[in-house]
Formats: C-alpha cells, structure tokens, sequence
C-alpha cells in the first residue's frame, strides 16, 4: 500500500475541498480542516505501527521516475527519524487547526477563512513529503514550495508587521535554498550517477574539497531554516507575527527540516566535510544556544520571547547532530520531536493570552494564575518543558545530547549546559510576571479556557508528560536510524571493530 | 550579353515543403495586406482575424508534421537551416503568437488613427466613428514571420533580411498604442533608432565576417575560422558587432535600455507578443551565430558573454527594485531572465554538453514566454479611468478586490522568480544544470543570487496585491474578453503544468536539440 503517497494525497484533496466550500460557510470549512488532518493521523499512527523498528532502513519505499531528464525520481521512504518527524507534523496539524478555530477571522481583517485552513493543509502535505522524499531533488522541490503556503499564512493573517515578516521570512529561506539548488545541481553533476536518490548518492562524492563547497551550499540552507546563528533574525519577526497556528508550524515542523537536512543529508552525503566543518558548527551551536537564551530574558514580547527560546533549542539539536555520537545523535532526533510539542503548547497558550487580553506584551498581564487557573497551570507546565525539567520530555533530550557531547568535546557540553540555567530565568521570570503578583485590571474578566482550548492543550502536555517518563517507543524507532546514519558518516575511516568514541577522544585531546 | 547567358546558370533549389510554415505566414500576410486594400472598412476585422489566427494555426501544424516527419536539413541552397532547434523554435514562437494574437483582437489596446497627433480634434473624430487599424493584422503577421527566419537563417544576409523583417512592424506596432499615445510613440521611435544602430552594427559585423570567409555562410565562416590566417582584425570587430546587433535584440546589458520603454510604451498585446516571440527568435540567432558560425572560436567570446551575463542579470534584478511601474518592472524582469539564459549560451563542450545546454535553453524560453504572456494579459485586465492601471500603487489589495485573477498573476511571478512547482523552476534548472555541468558554476552562484534578488520585487508584487489594504478608488477588473480570459487560462495551465509534469516538453527539447544545428 503506497501509504506515504496516501499520506500526502488526502491532505491536497482536502485542500481542494476547503477550497471549495462555498464562501460565508466557514464553520463547515474548519469541520472538514479538521476531520481531513485527523484522519491523516489515524493513517500515520495505522503506517507507524506497521514499521520495524528494527527493519530495513527505508521503508514504504516507493520509487517512481518523475523527470527522467534530470534523473529525478518521485522517491518516498521512511526511516526512524523521518517517521517521528512526519508523526509530529501530523499530531501537531489538527491541534493547531482547533486553536486557530477563530484566528482567521478576526475583526479588523476581512479574510477569507477557508483560505487558511487550506493552507495548514497544503502545508501539511508538504511537511509529509520534505521528511519522506529520498529523492535530493525532490526534497528540494517541497524544501522550496512549502515556504508559500507558509508565507502566505503570515503575510495575510498575521500581525501588525505581518507583510514586513513574511517577506523576509520568504527571503532568508529562499536565498539559502537557492544556494542549495547550486549544491544540488553540483552535486548531480560531480556525482555522475546520473540519478538524485539519496541512497545512491552516499559515498558518490570522494573529493574532499568539491565535498566542503557542496556540504557549505546545504548546510547555509538549512541553517538559514533551523536558524542557526548568525542566520537566525528572520525567526523572531516570522513567529511573533505569524498567528500562533502558523508559528507553531513554522517553529515546531518547518524549522526541524533544516535540522533534518542536516542529518540526512550533510553527514551522509558528505561525511569527510562534515567532520571537517564540526568544530566550526559547534562553535556556531554554542553561541546560538547562550546567546538565544540570554535575548530571550530581554524580550518584552513573549512571541519573541519564545522564538529566542528556540533559537537556544535548535543550537541543541545542531550540537547534537554534529557531536558524531549515538547518543548525541539520538538527544537531537529526540529533541526536534519534543521541541516540536513543547513550543507548540508555549505558542498555542501565548495565542489564547493573546486571544482574550489583545496584546502579546509580557508586561501587559498580571495575576493571571488567580483568575484563569488552568491556563496557567497549563503554561507552566509548558514553559518548564521549554527548561527541559526532568520528567517532561524535554529533559529526556536535552540530557542525551549534553551526554553524548560531552564524550566528545567537553568544553562546548559545559558551557552549553549553562543555557540550561538561563532557560530558567527566561521562563520563570515570564511565568512570574505574567501569571504571579498581583491580578492586573486588564486581565480581572479573563475566561480561563473553555473545552475547545482543553482540547488543544490536553494532548501536548499528555505528550509531553508520557514521552518525558517513558521515551522508550520514541528511542526504539530513532535509535536505529541514527546508528545507520553514524555508520555511514565513519565508514570511508574507521574499522568498525573499534568504537567510534573511544577512537576519537584519543585523536582529539 | 548573348555570351552570358549562354552560360547554363542551374536555378536555385528552394524546398518549399520544408519552408511551409515561414511561406503559409508571410502568404496570409500579403493577403491581408490586400484585405486592407480592397474590402470595406467594416468587414475587415472579420477576415483579418480569421486569416491571422488560422494561417498561424497552419504553420503550426506544418511545423509539427515536418516535426514528425524528422526533416532536418538546410534548405534554400543552404540559406535556411529547418533543423530540431528551429522547429522547436518555430513551434514555441506559433504557439505564443497565437495567444498574443487572441490578445490583440482585443480592439480596445489600439489607437483609433495613428496619424491623427495625439490630443487633436482629428484624433477625438477618429475615436467617435469608432475606427480601428486592421493593419495591425498584416504587420503581426509579417513580425511573426521575421521571427520564424530569423532563429532559422544560416546565412548571416538572410539573417540580416529577417531581423528587418521582423522588426520594421514591431517598430510600427509599438506606436500604436490607444491611451498615453505620447509614450507609446516615444517607445516607437526609440526602439526604431536603437533599432535601426543595431541593425547597422549587425550589418557592418556582417561585412566584417566576409571580409575575413569570404561567405555570408554560417558554415563557410566556421570552416574559414580553421584555414584563414592574418585576419584577425576582420575576424574579431566583425564578432563583436553581430554580437552588439544580437545582445540589442535579447536585451542583454548593456544594450537594455530600450526595453522598459518600448515594454511601458508599446500597446500590452504587442508587448507580449515582444516579450515571449522576439525573445525566442533572437537567442535563436544568437546561438546560430555563435554556436554554429563562431564555435570554435569559443574561447575568445566566452569570456566577453560571461560579463554580458553577469552584467545583465545584475542590472535587470536591481534596477527592478526601484520600478514602480509594472510593465517596466516585467521588462526589467525580462532583462534579468536574459542573463539567466546566457548562463547556458556560454557553456559550451562537447556534443552532449551542448545538447543538454541548447535543450535546458529551448526549454526555458517556453516556459518564460507562457508566463509572459500571461502574465501582460492580466496586465491589460487591470484598468483605471485612463486605460490600464500602470503603477504598482494601484495594485494594492487586488487580490481582496480579484482573488482569482491576483492569484494566477501571483502564479506567474513566483514562476519568474523561479519557486518549484512552477514551471519556472524547472526553467532555471533546466539553463543551470548545463551551465555548473560546462564549468559556469561562477555565473550560476551570480544567477541564483540575483535570483534572490529578483524575488525580492516579484514577492512585493504579491505582498501589494494581497497584504495591502485595497486603494480607496482601486482600477476596476476589466470583464475579460473570451480571447483574454483564455490566454490567461493557457498560460496558467502551461506554467503549472510544465511545473508539475515537464517531462514531455524536455522531452521534446532533448530530441530538438540533440541533432544540433545543422551546419
């Protein structure tokens, strides 16, 4: 059964059915939103159970000739990581299309709403297919197509500054993507093989300086997506004037493809750059994680707050990618998941506080815990899985990718380890002036949150809670990918005899 | 006398089968011509139209048979090469001058009597008896025509004759414009000035090259390139002049500057049909010449195209940043997709190489002449009080007033600015594979550089149309014209589809290209 194709066809079809809902029937539209991205989940979660954890690497492979021209292939397939990643964009859809029940259509913007939710569902068909593509090109192509729907969902429905952040959300990612279209014709031409299948393409390229140049040309791309500093300025724009559905896409899924495309496709495709380029990544990681968190305690806009916060998460995940170990490896994997729900439920409570007080200004609530319990009990729990508290998922990750760093290069674990210290202040500071003290005047009539936003957040702190005690069926699907990956990247210069680790801890000090 | 013409003199071969397409055109241009001469005035649009749209139908169909039946040769004693490239060339240029014909029935683009000075009680006349130029059928007709010879001559005269051929009506045309009628004759005269330097250039080139071949023949001068010695100096100023008459036609810097006047000037149908036709035939041309004629000398003019290249590109991106006027800024935009493609004109090696390159070529100019054109079609739907809505101001919050025509104008600019699924993308791809693939991988960095730069001004389109609140007294969307809304349909569907699913137009192109240009 071609279940990835599936996959992507029932979120275009319904797109297409959105779109047709005949307009001022909006309600219908977010029903049907709604049922289409549950049952891409029902699907998801029926294809995951049927995945071996310990099969092949790829699996549901499908391989079709798309342009044979330019040897593209439509090429679909899952491993372990790509499979959590495609199962975090299709948890995280219908719950943000249940909190953005009312977003599209506020009162100083005549929109049309169904334009939106066809949007989050093109999107989602795009999310599916960058993570499944095994094709270079094609990954390239929903790389590069998933920026529209996504600029659109800003540039129409968001802030006040919307127009100014989505153009240059859209610039930033498309002059790193274009960079990459330079890699990836490069790669295809010095490769000779005539074809873009990832898997061919491993170990195709053996020139250690044509490797660095194409590494360079992916590796900006995805850092520009991730971001990564010092590529990271167009996120705090994007995701405080993206309404929070959209910011949560954007954050929890969008960004995690520049992470991912560092994985699958810079380590394996050129492993002897990549090695060459660690010390310089993981420079870049470190300043990303304690600068992001150290702006972050400044921001006065908890949107922005948030996205600085993120922008120290994703120096995590890049550390744990880059840090070459199991562990490490796996921390990060682990880490895109988690962060994915543990922003998700910062960013959809934010847009509730936002929703009910009509400011994103941290300094504008008060007290809120007094008056809406719920909601702030809730983000609690949210912001210490973005301090990664043990117990919640986060820790689980965090941890794994201090740990596996640590065997490897000491140095930046440690001062990594400090933006863990820094989360804290950001978060419980926030927590402390928005939801302690005294209740302010403007925040005296808040409703706390009614069934459709417990529904909302109910499943992100279930997750985060049951993946935080008991990461074991996450682990078990990851575990073995990363392996692969790891062997992959040593192959070309280590026996496999001799363990990775202990053999580069004795060339490195 | 009686001396000479005893001399057995054999008749020219000319293989008029061969030339079916380029004859059917300029036959139905005659006709039309007579048409003007002896039908009244009220029944001439009612042939012309017909004869245009049906004659350029036919010579497609011919083109596609003699595609069919693989002909491949130089015909006309060796003057007119009708090989893969020109067919396809003729072909993609039928095609695009069909949609732009549907565009110019539209009468409401032209002038009511183009003598009459603009603003004078003749001209109000003119307008109240409701006249129109048929004319402007014929002189279609005869452009068409001079494109389809031109990217086909094998023989640099013959090429000169089409360039005239196609330009003089262009130059006419230009002027004929039914609203801002001062622009659109200072866009005449302009483009016929510069026009006729560089048909002076390309001429005086011409005369050059034979001094140093002693033949007009593309091949003769390519074989000469092997044997004749000590004429460098013909050889290397006659170069350079084609090559100043050619870059003039495609618009390449630093000949530009005549492109964002006659493209604001010229009527909006014409402006297509320049824009998608005239680009095609030129870079046509220009590879015959420096492809066929000129390849062996391709270490010496390739580093002169990879400055023009990376000059335009970098002039058409940034100076169309400062636009605010919409069809210069598609002009500007032009500019930059002629540097694009000159990426893959100097990537020349060896046979396949070339292949892929002429292919990657062909390939992109359909798919920029599609959008093109759509795109100058919902330019001329767009109007205000005075004709159509020309400044970029006016476009803010079309797409709350017009969702679907904002929409696929959106289409066609993210297709500019090359977004995949789009069939620009494939386009881009397809011009820059070869170019990294035959070493350009410097212009390619410049290409998608610019290319990001460009985006910049295609997305502030988008952002105006569809972020920005509608003007208080917006233009009004012009009820489409049957003709209109179907050049706007096709050209939407050829640029998703050739963005989805472009494997049977490469395909084409491959097998177009992969004979390359007889010689």
């Amino acid at each position: 059964m071609p279940w990835l194709s599936i996959l992507m066809g029932v979120p275009v079809l319904g797109a297409l059915a959105v779109a047709a809902v005949p307009r001022g029937n909006a309600k219908l539209a977010k029903q049907l939103t709604l049922g289409v991205s549950l049952v891409v989940l029902v699907l998801t979660l029926l294809m995951a159970f049927q995945f071996e954890a310990g099969g092949p690497r790829d699996q549901f492979s499908e391989v079709y000739q798309w342009i044979p021209a330019f040897g593209v292939h439509y090429a679909v397939a899952v491993d372990g990581i790509a499979l959590v990643l495609i199962a975090l964009a299709v948890v995280l859809v219908p719950i943000v299309v249940l909190a953005s029940w009312h977003d599209a259509e506020r009162a100083d913007a005549k929109r049309s709403v169904k334009t939106y939710f066809a949007l989050i569902l093109v999107l989602e068909a795009m999310m599916i297919g960058v993570f499944a593509a095994t094709d270079v090109f094609l990954f390239y192509v929903f790389f590069e197509a998933m920026l529209i729907p996504m600029y659109f969902m800003i540039g129409s429905y968001g802030g006040a500054q919307r127009s100014y952040a989505a153009v240059k959300f859209l610039l930033y990612s498309l002059f790193g993507g274009l960079l990459m279209l330079v890699a990836v014709i490069a790669l295809y031409a010095s490769a000779g093989k005539g074809t873009f299948l990832q898997p061919e393409l491993i170990g195709a390229i053996t020139d250690p300086n044509t490797q660095k140049w194409l590494f360079l040309g992916f590796f900006i791309a995805f850092a520009v997506k991730a971001p990564l500093w010092p590529f990271h300025t167009w996120l705090p724009d994007a995701a405080a004037q993206a309404p929070a559905g959209a910011a949560v896409l954007l954050v929890g899924v969008l960004d995690k493809v520049g992470t991912y495309g560092m994985l699958r496709f810079c380590l394996e495709l050129f492993p002897d750059a990549a090695k060459f380029f660690t010390p310089m990544v993981i420079t870049l990681s470190v300043i990303g994680i304690v600068y992001g968190a150290i702006v972050a305690i400044g921001q006065t806009d908890m949107k922005r707050l948030i996205a600085y916060t993120s922008i120290s998460h994703f120096g995590f995940i890049t550390m744990g990618v880059f840090a070459l170990t199991a562990d490490a490896g796996a921390g990060a994997t682990l880490y895109m998941v988690n962060h994915g729900f543990s922003t998700g439920a910062l960013f959809l409570l934010a847009g509730f506080l936002i929703h009910r007080r009509g400011s994103q200004y941290i300094a504008d609530y008060g007290g809120v815990q007094k008056v809406a319990p719920v909601l702030a009990g809730t983000f609690l729990v949210a912001g210490l899985s973005s301090l990664s508290l043990p117990g919640l998922s986060t820790f689980v990750s965090e941890f794994l990718v201090l740990v596996g760093t640590f065997e490897r290069y000491a140095v930046p674990a440690i001062i990594a380890l400090s933006g863990m210290v820094l989360a804290a202040v950001y978060v419980l500071w926030m927590y402390q002036r928005m939801m302690g003290g005294p209740t302010a005047e403007s925040v005296r009539g808040f409703p706390d949150l009614n069934l459709r936003e417990k529904f909302v957040v109910a499943p992100l702190i279930a997750l985060l809670i049951g993946f935080g005690f008991f990461p074991k069926p996450l682990l078990d699907v990851i575990n073995p990918a990363v392996q692969e990956t790891l062997t992959s990247v040593q192959a070309p210069q280590f026996t496999p005899a001799i363990p990775a680790a202990a053999d580069q801890k004795g060339a490195g000090e | 006398m009686s001396a000479l013409s005893a001399v057995a003199i054999d008749p020219p071969t000319i293989e008029y089968g061969e030339l079916a397409p380029m004859l059917l055109v300029f036959g139905a241009a005659i006709v039309g011509v007579l048409v003007e001469a002896f039908t009244p005035r009220y029944l001439r649009k009612s042939i012309q139209m017909p004869i245009t749209l049906l004659s350029l139908a036919g010579a497609f169909a011919l083109t596609v048979w003699q595609g069919l039946q693989g002909v491949r040769s130089a015909a006309a004693m060796g003057a007119i090469a009708v090989d893969g490239p020109s067919l396809f060339i003729w072909g993609a240029i039928l095609l695009l001058a069909i949609v732009s014909v549907l565009l110019i029935n539209d009468d409401d683009h032209f002038v009511a009597q183009a003598s009459a000075v603009p603003g004078s009680a003749e001209e109000d006349q003119a307008i109240s008896d409701g006249g129109a130029h048929t004319e402007i059928y014929p002189l279609v007709l005869f452009a068409v025509g001079g494109m389809l010879l031109f990217p086909a001559s094998n023989d640099l005269l013959i090429m000169f004759v089409a360039l005239e051929v196609m330009s003089l009506p262009l130059y006419l045309l230009c002027g004929l414009a039914r609203r801002r009628r001062l622009l659109s004759q200072e866009a005449a005269m302009k483009y016929f000035l510069l026009g006729a330097f560089s048909s002076a250039f390309f001429l005086y080139g011409t005369a050059l090259l034979y001094g140093f071949a002693g033949s007009v023949d593309l091949a003769a001068v390519q074989e000469a390139l092997a044997n004749v010695g000590g004429q460098d100096a013909l050889l290397f100023i006659g170069t350079a002049m084609l090559g100043v008459g050619l870059l003039f036609k495609i618009g390449a810097a630093p000949f530009q500057a005549w492109k964002p006047d006659v493209y604001q000037g010229a009527p909006t149908p014409i402006t297509a049909l320049m824009a998608s036709g005239t680009l095609i035939a030129a870079f046509g041309a220009l590879l015959r010449v420096f492809w066929v004629a000129l390849g062996d000398l391709d270490t010496e003019w390739q580093p002169v195209l990879w400055a023009v290249a990376i000059l335009t590109m970098v002039v058409g991106a940034i100076l169309a940043i400062t636009q605010t006027d919409i069809k210069r800024m598609l002009a500007y935009s032009s500019i930059a997709h002629t540097g694009f493609l000159l990426t893959a004109v100097v990537a020349t090696g060896g046979a396949e190489q070339n292949t892929q390159a002429l292919a990657g070529i062909l390939f992109y100019l359909v798919t920029y002449g599609f959008a093109t054109v759509g795109a100058f079609a919902v330019v001329t739907m767009v109007r205000d009080a005075g004709g159509e809505a020309g400044h970029l101001s006016r476009w803010a919050g079309l797409g709350k007033r017009a969702p679907a025509l904002a929409g696929i104008f959106a289409l066609f600019l993210l297709a500019f600015a090359g977004i995949p699924l789009t069939s620009g993308f494939f386009g881009k791809y397809a011009v820059f594979a070869p170019a990294v693939a035959g070493g350009a991988t410097g212009l390619v960095i410049v290409g998608v550089v610019t290319s990001a730069m460009a985006a910049f001004f295609y997305v502030r389109v988008i952002v105006l149309m569809f972020f920005s609140d509608p003007a208080p007294e917006g233009p009004t969307i012009a009820v489409p014209t049957i003709g209109t809304a179907a050049v706007v349909a096709i050209s939407a569907a050829a640029t998703v589809v050739l963005g989805v699913f472009p494997q049977p137009v490469l395909d084409l192109a491959h097998s177009a290209a992969q004979s390359l240009f007889v010689r």
